[in-house]
């Protein structure tokens, strides 16, 4: 091995430290601070009560995100298989209490705070999926039997978290998942076949889907069928945006929102109440911003020298970008409404602070792109 | 295939899937870009009228009800404060709880305790529901002092109707009610649930002069309907006050006088048609309506046989009698039928034919009758022979030319046209031919003509103002200005020559100042001040001739009520230079001369004195023509 390509090996801090993309950092502060802004106004011009936390909470995942992009890359590798099995545990603890608690669970009581197990599920499927593939290679890749232990690691979250139940988290899952199995080369007709075995398990699961998911979904293809039922907050949200039109109604100006037309709109709809304020020019401004996001995520991907890392990166950027756009595509009225958030921008502490340390995962494969890590775990 | 080989590969296939993939996410997030175009640019505006519509609602701010006034300007009708009790559920919480404890403060009803709980379970948490309305000041202190201890309750102030002169003037204002499913015209004012309007007298004639027109509030509301706050304001234009010709004065003399008499009495100016009384007795409280009457006040109203309700005076239809001979005689006189100096003899009946008509005094009969005479003395053979010389057209011709048998156009609802008969009427309703014993009997008001007051008062009014077609009404003014839609002075002339109405004039005047006059004991005594007259009895029961020969008429006294005859008397005051008429009927009275004239006499001296050195506060005196008869 060459030294250019130990270079990055053995960083000192100070070093990683200036290695940090920050422009990225800002990137994502933008994004955080817009959603500051969102939630003063979501409380009629006040930090209380959304503002402040959420800024607290930010400042506590920024520097999450820091630590976890200065810890080694090979760390994160190591630990990977182990931190899943800490989140399915975390998922099969919010199960058990749900189904003592009665009814829907989806967080998890740690004491000092609340996290919600499905969200750090998404990360530690990430990671894990991402060392699976690391020294795969394509013959590999081509076998059936090596992708079992994948599709597993998928399929138990998912059967977890639908249970919940939580469609939309389960949907992102399986998403990011079959996204990660797409760049690593799996072959289009396996794609294929596991879209046809997923629609063929719709009219079964539809039994499953409690009645106010059934009403979502029926809502959702006939929102007029009741409006001032559960098609009401979808229609109420289009009149938000649309009355929105090119420049927006002005920062805490927004009547539907003020008004209380607008449901949640601190969290799920809060892309909603920005539209309303800033109009198009400003929708499109966010949106740059995330497709800004996306270019950082890919080209640290592209320049990645390590399998994990590359992966890593696009799995990280295919679940921020899952969850914004089923969030902004449900508030316009392009998917059925369900409980999604904005990542960075919506209220939500678990939320915000995962999402950054997804950040700081990606943040850490940038700092760590040179570093080469061999095919099976302590080869080198 | 070497490791590097096969590293190269893989990279190869990630490059070329991350960009696919890239790509995918690319294509979705410009449907959304898509999507928010079709949104916040093409259907924009649509979505921008959808969000205003979700935000204000339109207030209506009725408008404050003109008042009524007499010809002084004294409240006949104004608005007072109407003091509701509410109560607010989201701020009382135990609703249950705080209606007890109001309870033990003020009266509340168990038909109200329902209705409080039922509205409120149905309305808003933040809407204010009424308990109970038109409290006494005493209630409303009583809740105000234990406000701390009753959250939710509170006091709302709204405006109700009041007429300060109750029943009096209860027939000429009518009163205001709820408006009806039939009235809404689309006005968006009537659909207020606590707006009133007219519903009789001339709270109706006049309800939109009186009614002004609404103020809107435009309000910004939040999504469960709460106000947030007011974005414009537009205030209510007051109605109009409206001003009447009565002088409340006279109007309660009049009431007072009549009593408990079941009567109608109309004091007129002769020159400008003023009404300035209009009584029709007994009466009723419009207050009752503005409250709102209960079931059972209702129900008593309808069961009086005095008919309250009934405004007499312009609803009431009687045979006019005797009164009714002025017209004969004019008729008479001016077809040349008569003179002045025709004299007939009554020998107590009048023959036609082979039967007979009998005189009032059917015993000896009052002899040589003149115009004069028979007029003073009401003689009825004299009548009966100048009906007969008329003839029935020209009588009903004078008649209506003097105000009779068609609606005068009062300015209230209600007025009935009263009757007189026609060779055409009796042909088309009774389907023969006219007979001449129907015109003896039309020549002294009976048979099938049929007055009301108020027509006998113009009757009075018309040949005492030297025959001009003066037109009763009640509205001085309308917010300051005469109203159009009155016939006003000056009035055209009736073309009676005054050579015709003279002699008329003369008997009337003989009536209450000769001593051998029929109202000789109710004329007016002093200097100046003297009227003129005719008394009137209509048969309500017919008298047989075997009662008039058998001498078995029953006294007066031993007639039930029902069955008395009405008295009339029709007037004009004061004799040297006529200003005031009057008509006055009292059902079931028997004989004007006994009952009717004497309340005349009062009204009318009442009227005189009242009216000395008062000149109402704005508008012109009299049009019409200068009096030209004198005593």
């Amino acid at each position: 091995m060459v030294g250019v390509s130990y270079r990055r090996q053995g960083m000192s801090l100070l070093q990683k430290l200036w290695q940090i993309n920050w422009s990225l950092v800002l990137l994502l502060l933008v994004l955080a601070g817009i959603g500051f802004a969102m939630l003063y106004s979501a409380a009629g011009g006040a930090f209380e009560p959304w503002a402040a936390r959420q800024i607290a909470r930010a400042v506590m995942g920024l520097l999450l995100m820091i630590a976890v992009a200065l810890v080694d890359l090979r760390f994160w590798m190591r630990w990977a298989y182990a931190g899943y099995l800490v989140a399915f545990l975390m998922l099969v603890a919010v199960e058990v209490q749900g189904s003592i608690g009665m009814g829907a669970q989806r967080w998890l009581d740690l004491g000092v705070t609340q996290v919600q197990p499905s969200e750090i599920m998404k990360i530690t499927l990430v990671l894990a999926l991402a060392r699976w593939f690391h020294g795969a290679s394509i013959e590999d890749v081509g076998r059936i039997p090596f992708l079992i232990v994948p599709v597993l690691m998928v399929a138990a979250p998912v059967a977890l978290v639908l249970k919940q139940p939580d469609l939309g988290t389960a949907l992102m899952l399986l998403m990011g998942t079959a996204g990660m199995l797409f760049v690593v080369g799996v072959r289009w007709w396996k794609f294929a076949l596991g879209f046809a075995g997923v629609i063929a398990a719709v009219p079964l699961g539809w039994n499953f889907l409690r009645d106010y998911q059934k009403a979502r979904v029926l809502t959702f293809l006939d929102p007029t069928r009741d409006p001032l039922g559960a098609g009401y907050h979808i229609i109420q949200s289009k009149i938000a945006l649309g009355s929105g039109a090119m420049f927006g109604k002005g920062f805490l100006q927004g009547t539907q929102s003020h008004l209380n037309f607008l449901p949640e709109k601190q969290t799920d709809f809060i892309f909603t109440m920005f539209a309303e304020e800033f109009g198009m020019v400003g929708s499109l401004v966010l949106l740059g911003l995330y497709l800004l996001m996306m270019i950082y995520g890919y080209a640290i991907a592209f320049r990645s020298t390590s399998q994990f890392g590359r992966l890593v990166a696009i799995g990280i950027v295919t679940a921020v970008f899952l969850a914004m756009f089923i969030n902004i595509a449900m508030v316009m009225g392009m998917i059925p409404a369900k409980g999604s958030t904005l990542p960075m921008v919506s209220y939500g502490g678990s939320s915000l602070v995962v999402t950054m340390i997804g950040f700081g995962l990606l943040i850490n494969v940038w700092v760590h792109r040179d570093v080469r890590i061999a095919r099976r775990m302590g080869e080198e | 295939m070497s490791s590097k080989q096969r590293d190269h590969l893989r990279d190869q296939v990630f490059t070329r899937r991350a960009l696919l993939l890239g790509g995918a996410k690319l294509g979705l997030f410009s449907t959304l870009v898509a999507r928010l175009y079709y949104l916040q640019v093409v259907e924009a505006d649509r979505y921008k009228v959808l969000a205003e519509d979700n935000r204000i609602n339109l207030k209506l701010l009725p408008p404050p009800r003109g008042r009524i006034l007499d010809r002084f300007g004294e409240p006949l009708a104004l608005n007072r404060l109407n003091y509701r009790v509410v109560i607010v559920a989201e701020q009382a919480r135990d609703i249950e709880r705080t209606l007890e404890q109001l309870g033990q403060l003020i009266e509340i009803s168990e038909a109200d305790h329902r209705r409080v709980l039922r509205d409120v379970k149905r309305k808003r948490q933040f809407v204010p529901v009424t308990v109970r309305e038109n409290l006494t000041w005493d209630d409303v202190s009583k809740i105000e002092f234990n406000a701390p201890d009753l959250p939710g309750v509170s006091i709302d102030v709204g405006q109700s109707r009041f007429y300060p002169h109750t029943e009096a003037v209860g027939h000429i204002l009518g009163y205001v009610g709820a408006v009806s499913e039939a009235e809404l015209t689309g006005e968006p004012l009537l659909e207020l649930p606590e707006f009133r309007i007219g519903k009789n007298g001339i709270e109706k004639t006049r309800d939109l002069a009186l009614r002004g027109s609404a103020g809107a509030s435009q309000v910004e509301v939040n999504a469960v309907g709460r106000v947030v706050r007011e974005l414009s304001r537009q205030e209510a234009v007051p109605g109009n006050d409206v001003e009447l010709t009565i002088d409340i004065g006279l109007q309660e003399f009049a009431r007072e006088r009549i009593g408990d008499e079941s009567a109608a009495a109309v004091v007129m100016d002769i020159h400008t048609g003023e009404i300035l009384a209009m009584v029709s007795a007994p009466a009723f409280d419009p207050n009752l309506f503005s409250v709102g009457l209960n079931a059972r006040e209702w129900e008593e109203f309808l069961a009086n046989p005095k008919q309250p309700l009934n405004n007499k005076a312009i609803q009431g239809q009687y045979p006019p009698g005797s009164t009714f001979k002025m017209v004969t005689a004019l008729a008479g006189l001016e077809s040349g039928a008569i003179t002045p100096s025709t004299v007939v003899n009554c020998p107590g009946h009048f023959a036609l034919g082979d039967r007979l008509w009998y005189c009032w005094k059917y015993k000896g009969g009052h002899g040589s009758v003149s115009l004069d005479y028979a007029i003073r003395q009401s003689c009825d053979c004299f009548f009966y022979e100048t009906a007969k010389r008329t003839g029935i057209d020209k009588l009903a011709a004078m008649a209506q030319r003097l105000g009779l048998g068609s609606r005068l156009g009062i300015d209230i609802p209600g007025e009935r046209p009263g009757l007189i008969p026609t060779r055409e009427y009796v042909r088309i309703t009774q389907g023969h031919a006219w007979n001449q014993g129907e015109t003896l009997n039309a020549g002294i008001g009976q048979g099938m003509v049929l007055v009301t007051p108020l027509q006998l008062a113009t009757l009075a009014a018309r040949i005492s103002n030297g025959g001009y077609a003066v037109v009763p009404h009640l509205t001085r003014q309308v917010g300051g200005k005469p109203p159009d839609d009155l016939k006003r002075p000056p009035f055209p002339s009736l073309g009676i020559a005054a050579n015709v109405l003279q002699p008329v004039v003369n008997g009337m005047i003989g009536v209450c100042n000769n001593e051998r006059g029929t109202a000789f004991r109710s004329r007016i005594t002093e200097a100046g001040f003297e009227m003129a007259g005719k008394t009137g009895s209509a048969q309500v029961r017919r008298v047989s001739s075997a009662e008039r020969d058998s001498n078995t008429r029953k006294k007066d006294a031993e007639i039930p009520w029902r069955e008395r005859d009405h008295a009339l008397f029709i007037s004009f005051a004061p004799i040297q230079a006529p200003r005031y008429a009057c008509g006055i009927v009292v059902e079931h009275g028997l004989h004007g001369a006994d009952s009717a004239a004497p309340i005349a006499r009062d009204i009318l001296l009442e009227a005189q004195k009242r009216d000395l050195g008062r000149e109402p506060p704005s508008g012109g005196k009299v049009a019409g023509a200068p009096p030209k008869v004198a005593g």
